[in-house]
């Protein structure tokens, strides 16, 4: 639901970024925990980009699942109930979320313009 | 599938731009030759969260509310929970003890804004339907923005209603203090289990409607079972806006936070 304004933000990132290249690609990392829907995420930015100097830029999500490290016993939980974020070793709550919050513009494609040497 | 550059000395090359880290790195007049060939690629880091400007702003927010002594409080629930009842009662309640302010966000209508008129407290509307498209949620920049039309030297609390929504409000920050949310008995007991983020974000959730309880098949116990669930450490108080069954605990649980507030400097 608000995928078109993360869009808007990711807009912004890219097109400063590419400095007056054309972009090809924008990655983009959204963690699980995020609330992104990732069809929605890329059909809205079909919706912004056309007509303008992203027009045809791709959009390249990366998922990263969620990675929760136990304060308890320290272990390292990958496959944790979502819902309670407990330790998938001990159950303790006492968690700190190492991955699964990113929401990123890690890296953009843009197109080389072509140069002729003599 | 590479792209290939074909250098000054003759060599050619291909590179993987599927490499998350993969950074071509060639100055401007070291492209090498690529006549005869398609454009080429090339990969340029940037590593930017997309929430940066939204959480810069924020910060900003919170900084102007700090500098007038101003506590906020961001108020969620889906549409219809009772949030602006809560609010035009909690606003009687208040008045010649608090100065309170209103920040009304909604993506139409000035309905909710007209109804806490007259209670003393000044309240000013966002429609994010200005935007393009009706945002579902308040973000930073747009509570900048009715910051500036509210005096907030004269203020002590600040609400900011958002917008009617269980999922978007709960991932923007917008500069307040504490998040607050309403749910009412109306809305079912597995709520917090289907908007976990949004029951996660908040320290005190106001069970709502509870004069509707008699006529409902509404397990309490139940619901506040789940909440524990997604958020063992959140304040759970039982309301009703319409009796004010309960509000008691809700308006000592407010004066307790701007007790506990500091003073500006």
């Amino acid at each position: 639901m608000h995928e078109l304004s993360l869009c808007r933000r990711i807009f912004a990132i890219a097109d400063r970024a590419r400095g007056g290249r054309t972009v090809e690609t924008v990655h983009v990392q959204i963690g699980q925990l995020r609330q992104v829907v990732p069809t929605t995420l890329a059909h809205c930015w079909r919706l912004l980009t056309v007509e303008t100097v992203l027009d045809g830029a791709g959009l390249e999500i990366e998922h990263v699942p969620v990675e929760l490290r136990c304060k308890a016993c320290g272990a390292l939980s990958t496959d944790s109930d979502l819902l309670a974020l407990a330790c998938g070793n001990c159950g303790s709550r006492q968690v700190a979320i190492e991955r699964g919050e990113e929401l990123n513009v890690t890296a953009i494609e843009v197109r080389v313009p072509e140069t002729v040497h003599g | 599938m590479g792209r290939f550059h074909r250098h000054a000395d003759g060599t050619v090359h291909a590179h993987d731009h599927d490499h998350p880290g993969h950074v071509h790195d060639h100055a401007d007049d070291d492209h090498g030759d690529h006549s005869g060939y398609a454009t080429a690629s090339e990969r340029i880091q940037v590593l930017e969260r997309i929430f940066d400007e939204n959480d810069a702003a924020a910060d900003a927010n919170r900084r102007s509310l700090d500098a007038a002594g101003v506590v906020a409080i961001n108020l969620m629930s889906s549409p219809g929970s009772g949030k602006t009842a809560v609010l035009e009662r909690t606003l009687a309640e208040l008045r010649g003890r608090i100065r309170a302010g209103v920040i009304e966000g909604d993506i139409e209508t000035g309905l909710d804004a007209e109804r806490l008129s007259g209670l003393d407290a000044p309240v000013t509307q966002i429609n994010t339907a200005a935007g393009w498209g009706g945002e579902c949620h308040l973000d930073a920049p747009m509570v900048a923005g009715a910051l500036h039309r509210l005096e907030l030297d004269g203020l002590e609390l600040l609400f900011i209603e958002n917008v009617g929504n269980l999922v978007c409000p709960a991932e923007f920050d917008v500069g307040a203090h504490h998040r607050v949310m309403i749910c009412s008995v109306t809305e079912g007991e597995d709520k917090p289990l289907k908007y976990p983020v949004m029951f996660r974000a908040v320290e005190l959730v106001l069970i709502n409607k509870l004069d509707l309880l008699p006529h409902l098949d509404y397990d309490l116990a139940l619901f506040e079972h789940n909440l524990a669930e997604v958020n063992p450490d959140a304040t759970v108080l039982r309301v009703s806006a319409r009796t004010g069954e309960g509000l008691e605990q809700w308006y000592g649980w407010l004066l307790d936070l701007l007790r506990a507030a500091p003073t500006p400097a």
